[in-house]
């Protein structure tokens, strides 16, 4: 057991150190996944606690979150300068792509709420 | 892929780059041949009966697109169709795929927009083949996607002229299917797009395609089945890349969110188990590309780990899920699948327990020759697709084998999947054939230019030492994109223009010859007569293909079936029978009459003759179709009394006894036996059977003699030739000479296909009650006999 725990200690040690050499944009990209993420979790235990009924509205509301998680993890991908499948992507052009998809998402859920 | 390009333009700048445009535009217009190949072999139903509207189906279609084109698409929202189902209607816009409609009523508004005065009617017939161009473009770029130019030619040209797509997409034939499938090709396209090139434009792309599948055709839930399988076979085969994320994690948040904004699908996308592979491949995705992130950032023995942690972690979440997923399922009575699913996993469940689905022809297990009928060489050919995927083995080509592998089962299991089963076919024919013609012209131009090289070898060696061997796999592959697609057109093209074919083999020798010298060294090379032969033999089988496809088109596929005609010594003869019968109703009867039938004829009902229907072709209750086969399958008075209920006025049952026409209601009529027998159990299925054999002769069982569906097909059919001989069954029917108390005839068709019958109204009871009661006076015995016969008034 303290031979695990001590190997959680220095995993979670060399993660944050890892994780400190990131570049502040694709932090602030991380910022906003685990915001919208965190905002889904919210919804659902509402849900668990008030109950489905307006089912669309519920359904449209962590959609949406969870979409927009999904495609922040996108444009982080693209971005990551680490990533060697993306270097001819101009970051302009992700963002771009981005923008795109999230207006269709949300033209699709203020469809949706009902 | 990038770097040949500056080499060949530094040997030869000019030639190279002309060579490409050349092929760009030859490549462009083979395909502008294809589509138009696609449009009019579909035209043969036009040309050899008329302009009309197919089958059963397409009418129904047609009636929605014309109220669409009338009312407007709010009012299409909420139409609740009164005219059919009677007396429960139905809500035609929350329960229809509507793709097809808005697709047709859109380009009928665009052309009246141009003041082209086209019917509505007009461009429903030629919506079809329309899309079966768009169909065949898309397997380009699919294939493209996948294998390259030449493949993607190859597998468009034998698409446009599949017969199993054929048989769906004639003009008249304007079904659902007619643009799904360019939509599920299309859909496929994009998904590898995206896959190839990690664009999230494309993505976008590929949900709003994935929504207008949705749209078109409950076939949708292939696709949202068939890409998380391929997903989990790259995972699991270790292919993973962020590519593969990004073409699948927006694809189900935005095609899920699409879904349920189409009205019939609804919360279904999140409900159902078909939607289910996809959220937990999504959620296996998420876990996989966390791993990877991880990977990333951490030293290996550390990642180990991390790996441990991890996992634990994310099999742990992925129970709970499993466990949440399967309390819903198991909660649900259906376990969440709809029947027809149920249907497609276990090919006995329809026949056990769904006599409705069971009972469409179309929803039978398919039969060795009808694989050869719509699929032809393409059978023999697929295989080699198929090692030619894996040669080498990529994200495309391994989703190819893997939607060749489910189509193939799921054609397996009903005949109308055959059309899924097609693309796949094409494309991967189209790549075996464009592969063999790529070795095979390789190495004849390899072997012409050592005959060559011994007459005149100078020029072309310094060329062949110009271009190094990274050279050499672009520039050959251009080439042959030529060769090959000049090889297309001479396919297409061979039967009607003989002198064209001779001058694409000119260009053909002029286009391979600058490009000779370059050599392909890894591949082992043919002997020249050798790879003439097997070029020559693949062509004569291309031949084969093509002209069995124009053969299924003009004479399998084409017939109409509401118009018949059948050749004999005299010439054609035409059977109109069935516009004979919606005509009459609509011209003799009253505008609110409810006509009963079997629900094939539902549709055609409405559309045709405009009167209400008791069931139509949509079978969502199943319970009123129980009835009428109840009705049907009923001795005369019961019968009457279960149609009087239903406020029936006339009955209409198809007779092809006269005539020989095999697809009748007595021929249908065990399956209203047995439907109705699910429902009300004193019909029983053995009652109608002579020791298990089903006959109408004198050997039939009474209770078959007297139900009413004989009753209606054969009241005076003696009268025709004396006898009575059935030329569908072949024999003569077992009970000639009857009268009908209940019903009365009141119109046959020219040759007696279809019988219309009138409900007679309830027999006057005054003169029974007199006879009974002589004592009684005359006044209070009609007063007494009033009240009893209508109590409502």
């Amino acid at each position: 057991m303290p031979k695990a725990a001590g190997d959680a200690k220095l995993l979670i040690q060399s993660l944050s150190k890892a994780y400190a050499a990131t570049p502040t944009n694709l932090k602030i990209i991380d910022l906003y996944v685990v915001f919208a993420v965190a905002t889904a979790v919210v919804q659902v235990v509402y849900m668990g606690v008030v109950g489905s009924f307006p089912f669309n509205s519920f359904l449209s509301g962590v959609l949406s979150c969870i979409g927009t998680a999904v495609l922040a993890v996108c444009l982080r991908i693209q971005v990551n300068k680490d990533n060697k499948e993306f270097k001819d992507l101009a970051p302009e052009r992700a963002f771009a792509d981005f923008v795109l998809c999230n207006l269709v998402l949300h033209l699709v859920i203020m469809n949706f709420l009902g | 892929m990038a770097e040949p390009e500056p080499t060949t333009a530094a040997a030869a700048p000019a030639p190279g780059r002309l060579r490409n445009a050349f092929g760009g535009v030859l490549c462009a217009f083979t395909l502008l041949l294809i589509g138009v190949l696609a449009f009019s072999i579909r035209l043969f139903s036009v040309i050899k009966y008329e302009s009309v509207i197919h089958e059963f189906d397409p009418y129904f279609n047609f009636r929605v697109t014309q109220f669409l084109s009338k009312n407007g698409i709010y009012e299409f929202w909420n139409w609740f169709d009164d005219r059919t189902w009677y007396p429960l209607g139905r809500v035609i816009g929350g329960t229809v795929y509507p793709g097809l409609t808005l697709t047709a009523g859109s380009i009928w508004w665009l052309v009246n927009a141009l003041n082209i005065p086209l019917s509505v009617e007009t461009v429903c017939v030629f919506t079809a083949p329309i899309f079966s161009a768009n169909a065949s473009w898309a397997t380009y770029l699919l294939t493209k996607e996948a294998k390259g130019t030449g493949a993607g030619l190859m597998a468009a040209a034998i698409l446009a002229m599949v017969p199993s797509y054929i048989s769906r997409s004639v003009a008249g034939s304007y079904d659902n299917e007619a643009v799904a499938i360019f939509a599920l090709v299309f859909t496929f396209y994009l998904y590898l797009k995206t896959l190839n090139t990690g664009s999230l434009f494309y993505a976008t792309l590929n949900a709003l395609s994935y929504f207008y599948m949705v749209c078109s055709w409950g076939g949708y839930t292939f696709i949202i089945n068939l890409i998380p399988m391929h997903v989990l076979l790259c995972i699991v085969t270790g292919r993973y890349s962020s590519r593969l994320y990004i073409a699948y994690a927006p694809l189900v948040i935005l095609g899920t969110l699409l879904a349920a904004l189409v009205p019939v699908v609804g919360f279904n996308a999140v409900l159902t188990s078909e939607h289910f592979a996809s959220f937990l491949v999504f959620i296996i995705l998420h876990v996989v590309a966390f791993v990877y992130y991880i990977k990333g950032l951490l030293t290996p023995r550390l990642f180990k780990v991390a790996m441990t942690l991890v996992i634990t972690v994310g099999l742990a979440v992925c129970f709970a899920v499993v466990a949440v997923l399967v309390a819903l399922v198991a909660s649900s009575p259906t376990k969440g699948w709809s029947g027809r699913s149920l249907s497609l996993l276990d090919p006995t469940y329809a026949s056990k327990y769904i006599p409705i689905i069971a009972s469409v022809s179309e929803h039978q297990p398919p039969t060795w020759p009808s694989y050869f009928m719509d699929i032809n060489v393409l059978a023999f050919l697929v295989p080699a697709g198929i090692i030619s995927c894996f040669l080498p083995l990529s994200d495309a080509s391994s989703f190819m084998v893997l939607y060749l592998v489910t189509a193939v089962y799921f054609s397996g299991v009903m005949v109308r999947l055959m059309l899924v089963l097609a693309p796949a076919a094409c494309i991967l024919s189209g790549i075996a054939l464009s592969s063999a013609f790529d070795v095979l012209t390789r190495s004849m131009k390899f072997q012409l230019s050592k005959v060559f090289n011994d007459g005149s070898a100078v020029s072309g060696d310094s060329i062949a030492e110009g271009s190094t061997a990274s050279n050499d796999t672009k520039g050959s592959s251009t080439s042959t994109v030529n060769t090959n697609s000049a090889k297309i057109e001479n396919r297409t093209e061979k039967s009607e223009k003989p002198s064209k074919k001779n001058r694409k083999k000119d260009r053909e020798v002029t286009g391979s010859v600058p490009v000779k010298p370059k050599k392909e060294k890894r591949l082992s090379v043919l002997p020249l007569e050798a790879s003439v032969v097997g070029t020559l033999l693949l062509i004569v089988l291309g031949g084969f293909y093509v002209v069995h496809c124009v053969w299924a088109a003009a004479e399998a596929y084409s017939a109409p079936s509401i118009v018949l005609t059948s050749r004999s010594r005299e010439g054609l003869h035409v059977f109109d029978d069935f516009r004979e019968a919606y005509a009459w109703l609509s011209h003799n009867t009253d505008v609110d009459d409810k006509v009963a039938s079997w629900w094939d004829y539902g549709y055609q009902t409405t559309a045709m003759a405009n009167r209400t229907v008791i069931v139509d072709n949509n079978t969502w209750n199943n319970t009123h179709i129980a009835t009428v086969g109840t009705a049907m399958s009923s001795p005369e008075k019961a019968a009457w009394e279960i149609f009087d209920s239903l406020d029936v006025k006339y009955v209409l049952v198809v007779f092809g006894g006269l005539v020989g026409y095999p697809s009748d209601d007595i021929n249908k009529f065990l399956w209203m036996v047995r439907i109705g027998g699910g429902e009300f159990p004193h019909i029983k299925e053995p009652d109608y059977l002579r020791d298990g054999q089903y006959r109408v002769d004198s050997q039939a069982t009474p209770t078959m003699l007297n139900c009413l569906m004989y009753k209606l097909c054969y009241y005076r059919f003696v009268e025709t030739d004396g006898k009575g001989f059935d030329r569908v069954r072949g024999y003569e029917i077992g009970k000639k000479h009857f009268k009908l108390t209940h019903f009365e005839e009141v119109f046959t068709t020219h040759h007696w296909m279809v019988r219309i019958y009138k409900l007679k109204p309830q027999k006057n009871r005054i003169r029974g009650k007199l006879k009974k009661l002589k004592s009684s006076s005359k006044t209070s015995s009609t007063l007494a006999a009033g009240r009893k016969k209508n109590p409502w008034q």
